[in-house]
């Protein structure tokens, strides 16, 4: 899973990060959401949705793998 | 195993959302008394009442919703839960049974008794409700707010910044009290009241008057208001008419355990603004009406459908875009709480306040100043101490 955030949406609101501290980290200087977990680890994946889900701006795309069988 | 989900609002979609996503194969089946699924609703008092080319968006797409697999019943109103059976009944006569039960039908708007919901006369909740009082802004509309929380304060600033007159009627002395406290309530009334909102505190509506449409609003003092718009933001009760002899305690909303389970029945849940649960890092039952907290519901009601017992302990968020600035709280301003600015001050363009009470660190609010406020958020998601956050802004106690 990757986590990407659009930055022209995010309006540094900082709820990803208070739901997922360990995949959002916020810009000190204008609050906007960095992603320090890329890929997501597979114990994070939860916190990363959560994170993607409790955006206010939807700024925040979650990226499954696909398998091709 | 059945799952039933009554509310196709923000806190029913994400709890079948997360059902699914944690790989859930129930049957779920989703209700909702309206005809489509509610849109999302922060932007019908922000972005979309000011900007005319922004639409509301739904909480489910059409392809969401496709691909959850549900079956979705629209149009029909769950009328009575028999927790014993394990059964919600709809105005058409069906019965559904359950395994798992999602109550999510969240909150409507109030009403004020002597108000006559003329034409021009309307609560702003649905995407009905803001496109008539944007376009009506759009037309020049004298506004008339009332209820000065953030619902009113919201429309009323984007009216004085379409250059239109407004005017608040509260019968409390601040603004938007509830949510800020007295202390900080005040200083959001001085910073509308300086935007050129004409502000009528302590006195409440007695009529609104009009003959086809809404022409004025008479004061409980006797003062007369011409308007061609009027916003009743009063707040919202929670919808649990529908559970009466249920045997569930709605007092304020269905009243849960940690883990959102309502208290007196097994299989049952609740999620979002019509949910009253016990927080666990407070000392009571709270209910909250925002966003962030029904879209949080969701994954801790499907864990716990899932066998996973998860409780609900975050700290709410709520913002409010006004004045042109975004306003933030995390956590819950008390009544008595004191209040500390730690950044700029009451009367600055940006700042950040602490609240607290009884040495304990209640709330972080900022007006335009995220990354200043990141610190004292962090030490309130840890439950840091009233000290704690007095000690990072070095001023005395």
């Amino acid at each position: 899973m990757r986590a990407h955030v659009d930055l022209d949406v995010c309006q540094g609101h900082g709820v990803c990060h208070m739901s997922a501290p360990q995949v959002f980290e916020l810009d000190e200087e204008d609050g906007h959401s960095i992603v320090i977990a890329d890929p997501v680890p597979a114990s994070l994946e939860a916190d990363a949705q959560l994170g993607a889900d409790s955006c206010p701006e939807r700024a925040i795309m979650i990226e499954r793998a696909v398998t091709v069988e | 195993m059945r799952v039933l989900v009554v509310g196709a609002s923000l806190a029913g979609a994400r709890t079948v959302q997360a059902l699914r996503r944690e790989g859930s194969d129930a049957r779920i089946t989703l209700v909702d008394a309206g005809d489509a699924v509610a849109c999302d609703r922060p932007p019908l008092s922000k972005k979309f009442l000011a900007d005319p080319a922004v639409s509301a968006v739904p909480v489910l797409t059409p392809e969401e919703l496709d691909a959850l697999d549900v079956d979705l019943v629209l149009g029909r109103r769950a009328t009575v839960l028999d927790t014993g059976a394990r059964e919600v009944a709809l105005d058409d006569g069906r019965r559904l049974a359950y395994d798992a039960l999602v109550i999510a039908t969240g909150s409507a708007p109030r009403t004020v008794p002597g108000i006559a919901m003329l034409p021009g006369v309307t609560t702003l909740r649905t995407a009905a409700d803001a496109a008539l009082i944007r376009a009506a802004l759009v037309d020049g509309a004298r506004v008339v707010v009332v209820g000065g929380g953030f619902v009113g304060a919201e429309v009323a600033w984007t009216a004085r910044s379409h250059g239109r007159t407004a005017t608040i009627v509260e019968p409390l002395p601040h603004l938007m009290a509830r949510g800020l406290g007295p202390t900080l309530g005040e200083a959001f009334t001085r910073r509308h009241a300086a935007a050129g909102t004409d502000l009528r505190l302590g006195v409440g509506v007695a009529a609104v008057s009009g003959t086809s449409r809404v022409e004025s609003v008479t004061l409980t003092d006797g003062t007369v208001l011409p308007a061609d718009l009027v916003v009743v933001g009063v707040g919202t009760v929670p919808q649990t008419g529908w559970l009466a002899g249920s045997g569930l305690d709605v007092t304020d909303g269905v009243l849960c355990d940690a883990r959102l389970a309502a208290v007196g029945a097994s299989g049952v849940y609740a999620a979002g603004d019509v949910a009253r649960w016990t927080h666990p890092r407070l000392d009571a039952p709270i209910r909250v009406e925002h966003w962030t907290n029904a879209v949080e519901h969701g994954p801790v009601v499907a864990a716990n459908i899932n066998g996973r017992p998860t409780v609900y302990d975050a700290q709410p968020y709520v913002w409010s875009d006004q004045l042109g600035g975004r306003l933030q709280i995390f956590g819950r301003v008390g009544a008595d709480d004191e209040v500390r600015y730690v950044f700029g001050g009451p009367d600055e363009p940006r700042f950040v306040a602490v609240t607290g009470n009884g040495g304990r660190l209640n709330a972080v609010v900022g007006f335009a100043a995220v990354p200043k406020l990141l610190p004292y958020r962090k030490l309130l998601v840890e439950g840091a101490s009233w000290q704690a956050a007095l000690d990072l802004a070095g001023v005395a106690a």
